[in-house]
């Protein structure tokens, strides 16, 4: 009986303990560098995720997103920005430069070509 | 913090690349480069290093005027300043003003001595002093009087740089060249972008300058080689996944058969053993199975969850309870179990897995073969005539207006308009047009296609990123990778799908553990695996993505360019389909149809008296006289005295002859008795043609009717349009009675006319206020407002013309026969797609509960993990391979 209670209430910790972890834990904010105060720029690690994955930028200033991808995984062949209508290859091992121009305020994600990679781009 | 001689930037000692000994004292560099210029001159940066402060000073000034820096300082005092001539192409002047405008701008520079333009030439030769002025002025000076600049600019991969300074140096040292108007240089992506005047400097002189910064240059990969590089990396990954497959294979196999000793006792005791049994599971799950835990730990990290996490979790709880059941026997026995092993579970799930991944990626490789075949298209060197001389250069050094020779067999390099020469093209690979197309001075060629019979000369028109095949490439790049918005639900579920997938795992097993029958542990462990391995987000994912690549890719074969995923989805909806009349069902241009005679006059006779007087005329309907006879070869005359009537027609003096041509009115105001071509031009008139009365030295003598013809295949299209359940409208500014002749032609029941260009938008909203979902068929330029507004906008394009921005569909080829193609796909891909999202919904939602268990206290329905992992390694391929199919749908164009 005993160990059925252990079971059980392990059982729901694991559950609430996976689902937070996955869906409500609070990720860094990075904020973009700027270059020469023309453009603001960003290195990205690309490795079963993106590191930075939730970054903020500056409204009206140009952004260069450098993605660099260290695995050659399938699942993170491809970086979309659906609200800027860019979806780009990413070869492996090797940087790839996104620029975007960020006219409005708002949340935009980013994810790999399949959604299960996520990344934000925060534009203030 | 130490600070590195050579460029400044400050070195941690303990992470420097590299350091040198001089007199005593240690220098710590950022890059080897910068140790190699110290090393070659220790003095020059120690004694620029204590006066730093007028170092940055000067960098400055450098910065501002790179060609002062050129010349030693004792030159510049003296008073005879050194001179150069400069050669600029210019592009957009359309007249000798325009060169004047240009060369008054230029001459007002500082520096310059003397501009001159040359408008047949199209270019601009500047005389001025280097120490005063930089070119780069006088590009910004052309720039701003409205016109552009011939340059060529090209990205040049660079090796070895480490540091911002090296950006410098190699920024600087390139734009000190002549004839460089701008150089970035990006050291994430590191590259240089140079955009050079190909005529003053080459890629040569570039990469020598770079080179001669202390930097190495590599190889600029053309796209083609780029795909080339991922496809070696790809084969090798493929080469190592197929061998750890086979040994996993053969691993799996023996644990698989030591692990039934009552189904398969013929097998050796000493593979039942659980610790041979581990020994032989433990390279599966490590070595072999590597890559899941790899991909799961990298996702993880991120807060994300994917198929690995899923397979590492999974194959390591079995193989995690199989270890301590071989270790610890006891603790099993005393719990009332009877102590098992799983190995032969988690080893042939992995093995399993591999093999799914491995037809994945055969299958996954073909998806994008169309793409491929259009970037190795490009052509790589051109012919071209400059000074006189003829050189081959690289595709990428083509200028607009550069005179291009093209050889029999050859391929045609750029975009241009011939100006010598004729042949016949094979236009096939860009338009989808079998037949080869015949070509003369005049006519537009297009790059990559290839060159059979005869040689040429053509002026380049568009080049680099601007020829139609650079831009189909893109529209192609672009639809492949957009969605079709019937894959937003798989979207979103793949988002949340696999922390959900383990949630109900660990339900499962808790489930199994409380209540399921003995020995509890076991089926919770079994149904716990079966669950996490037998969910596949993948093949939701996969769904649409790869039949939009197939389909958009199959299109573009055809000559049909699709703009992506949601034109795709919106054609298969498509019930009513509205054409333009000019120029998309019909040709666009009159011809004549009939001549009819009248007082014994023939017809050449006719004919040639009418199209000689029309040859003062540029009327368009003059035109299509005129051509008719040329064709014919009636011998036409130059006529005299030529008058227009307005409104009416003309009159001229053709072989002492009096002619007079146009419409009754003109007859009767003077006094010509028509009456017997009355009936006849009243037949002629309601078939939608234009009569013409012909009257020669005051007597009627005939009628010539002219039309704007259908195009060939405008009947056979339409009518395979309305089989496909389509309703056909024809819209025009035409009267109604010409429209109505086209439309009976044309075979189409309903036909919108006298509608005035601006109202074809407000036309287009009105069917859609009826509930019509509307695809509109026009060109790209007249009709773009209309093209918006439909739910489809199908441009009808010609050659080189390939972007049209307004258009969700481009058709390459003036061929209405494309629209039905493209209509056709559609249906095809979504009927793929649909067949795609229903068998991996299915899959997923009839699976995961099955593996649960659900079925269990009814039927005794139990998946073994193996079982599931085998289906879901299916599910995967199995939609990849059905997109697969739309390749070989038939399209005939």
């Amino acid at each position: 009986m005993a160990a059925k209670l252990i079971v059980t209430v392990s059982g729901i910790l694991l559950i609430v303990l996976v689902n937070w972890y996955f869906f409500f834990s609070k990720r860094k904010k990075t904020e973009a560098s700027f270059k020469e105060g023309r453009i603001q720029e960003v290195r990205i690690n690309v490795k079963g995720g993106y590191d930075p994955d939730v970054i903020v930028v500056k409204k009206g200033i140009p952004v260069r997103l450098n993605f660099y991808r260290d695995e050659t995984a399938d699942c993170s062949d491809t970086i979309v920005f659906g609200d800027f209508n860019i979806r780009k290859p990413l070869p492996a091992f090797r940087t790839t430069s996104i620029e975007i121009l960020p006219e409005k305020e708002g949340e935009y994600e980013f994810t790999c070509g399949m959604g299960m990679l996520k990344g934000k781009l925060i534009v203030r | 913090m130490a600070q590195d001689p050579v460029c400044g930037m400050e070195v941690n000692e303990k992470e420097a690349v590299a350091y040198s000994l001089y007199k005593g004292k240690k220098y710590y560099f950022c890059a080897q480069v910068c140790k190699r210029k110290f090393d070659e001159n220790p003095e020059k940066y120690i004694k620029a290093d204590s006066d730093k402060g007028e170092k940055v000073g000067e960098e400055e000034e450098e910065k501002e005027s790179n060609s002062i820096e050129e010349d030693s300082p004792g030159l510049e005092k003296t008073a005879e300043a050194k001179k150069e001539r400069i050669d600029l192409p210019i592009v957009g002047m359309s007249c000798a003003s325009c060169a004047s405008t240009i060369q008054k701008g230029l001459s007002k520079i500082r520096g310059v001595d003397k501009a001159n333009v040359n408008f047949a030439t199209s270019k601009a030769t500047v005389l001025y002093q280097p120490k005063l002025v930089n070119p780069a002025d006088f590009i910004s000076t052309v720039r701003k009087s409205g016109y552009e600049v011939g340059t060529a600019s090209i990205e040049i991969p660079i090796q070895g740089m480490q540091c911002a300074s090296c950006v410098q140096n190699i920024e600087k040292a390139l734009l000190r060249m002549r004839g460089i108007t701008k150089a970035t240089v990006n050291l994430a992506t590191e590259k240089a972008r140079v955009e050079y005047i190909p005529s003053e400097t080459s890629l040569a002189e570039i990469k020598k300058a770079i080179e001669q910064t202390g930097y190495k240059v590599l190889d600029i990969p053309p796209e083609e080689e780029l795909e080339d590089m991922e496809r070696i990396v790809r084969v090798k990954e493929y080469k190592k996944l197929k061998r750890r497959f086979f040994i996993g294979l053969i691993l799996g196999l023996m644990i698989f058969l030591g692990s039934s000793p009552r189904l398969f006792p013929w097998i050796p005791p000493f593979l039942n053993n659980f610790f041979v049994l581990w020994l032989l599971a433990t390279p599966v799950q490590f070595w072999i199975g590597w890559q899941f835990y790899k991909g799961a730990w990298g996702a993880f990290k991120h807060r994300n969850a994917d198929m690995n996490t899923l397979i590492a979790v999974g194959t390591s709880a079995a193989y995690l309870y199989s270890l301590a059941a071989t270790l610890f026997p006891s603790l099993f026995e005393s719990g009332g179990l009877r102590p098992e092993v799983y190995f032969d579970t988690s080893a042939m799930i992995i093995v399993l897995i591999l093999l799914g991944r491995l037809l994945e990626a055969r299958a996954k490789g073909q998806t994008s073969e169309a793409i491929k075949k259009l970037i190795g298209l490009q052509p790589k060197t051109a012919r071209v005539k400059r000074d006189g001389m003829e050189m081959d250069i690289p595709v990428e050094e083509v200028l607009v207006g550069d005179v291009v020779l093209v050889r029999p067999g050859e391929k045609i390099p750029v975009d241009g308009i011939i100006v010598a020469g004729k042949s016949s093209v094979d236009e096939s690979m860009i338009t989808g047009e079998s037949m080869p197309a015949k070509k003369e001075t005049g006519d537009e060629v297009i790059g990559a296609t290839i060159n059979k019979t005869g040689s040429f000369e053509f002026r380049a028109t568009r080049v680099g990123k601007d020829t139609a095949l650079a831009q189909i490439i893109k529209l192609v790049q672009d639809a492949q990778g957009s969605k079709a918005p019937i894959q937003r639900l798989a979207d979103v579920i793949a988002g949340y799908f696999v922390p959900i997938v383990i949630s109900i795992a660990i339900a499962t097993f808790v489930v199994w553990f409380n209540f399921g029958p003995s020995p509890a542990l076991t089926f919770a462990l079994l149904n716990f695996v079966a669950v996490m391995i037998i969910a596949c987000p993948c093949a939701l994912g996969l769904a649409t993505p790869t039949a939009v690549m197939v389909g958009t890719g199959k299109g573009a074969e055809n000559g049909v360019l699709i703009k992506g995923g949601e034109s795709l989805e919106t054609a298969h909806k498509l019930d009513t389909i509205v054409f333009d009349k000019t120029g998309t069902l019909t040709k666009g241009e009159p011809e004549v149809t009939d001549i009819i005679t009248f007082n014994s006059y023939k017809e050449d006779e006719i004919l040639k008296f009418a199209a000689s007087a029309e040859k003062g005329s540029e009327h368009p309907l003059g035109e299509a006289l005129i051509k008719k006879a040329d064709e014919t070869q009636v011998g036409l005359q130059d006529p005299k005295n030529f008058k227009a009537i307005e409104g009416h027609g003309i009159e001229a003096e053709v072989e002492k002859v009096s002619v007079l041509l146009g419409n009754a009115k003109l007859m009767r105001d003077r006094n010509i008795e028509v009456k017997g071509l009355m009936e006849k031009a009243e037949n002629l008139a309601q078939e939608g043609k234009t009569p013409i009365y012909v009257a020669l030295a005051g007597q009627p003598a005939g009628l010539i009717a002219v039309a704007d013809t259908l195009k060939e295949n405008s009947i056979r299209s339409v009518k395979k349009l309305k089989k496909l359940g389509l309703e056909v409208i024809m819209l025009t500014g035409d009267n109604r009675r010409t429209a109505e002749a086209v439309s009976r032609k044309a075979g189409i029941d309903r036909v919108i006319s006298e509608v005035l260009p601006e109202d074809k938008v407000h036309e287009i909203k009105k069917l859609q206020s009826e509930g019509k979902k509307v695809a509109m068929v026009g060109d790209g330029i007249n009709d773009a407002p209309a093209l918006a507004q439909a739910d489809v906008g199908i441009a009808i394009g010609s050659g080189t013309d390939v972007a049209m921005e307004a258009s969700d569909i481009t058709l390459i080829k003036g061929e209405l026969q494309g629209v039905v193609s493209a209509i056709e796909l559609s249906k095809r891909t979504i009927k793929v797609i649909k067949q795609n999202l229903f068998w991996a919904f299915f899959y997923n939602t009839i699976g995961i509960p099955i593996a649960a268990g659900v079925l269990y206290p009814f039927f005794g329905i139990l998946l073994n993990p193996i079982f599931a992992s085998a289906a879901m390694a299916f599910s995967s391929v199995s939609v990849v391979s059905n997109s697969l199919r739309l390749r070989r749908v038939k399209l005939k164009v």
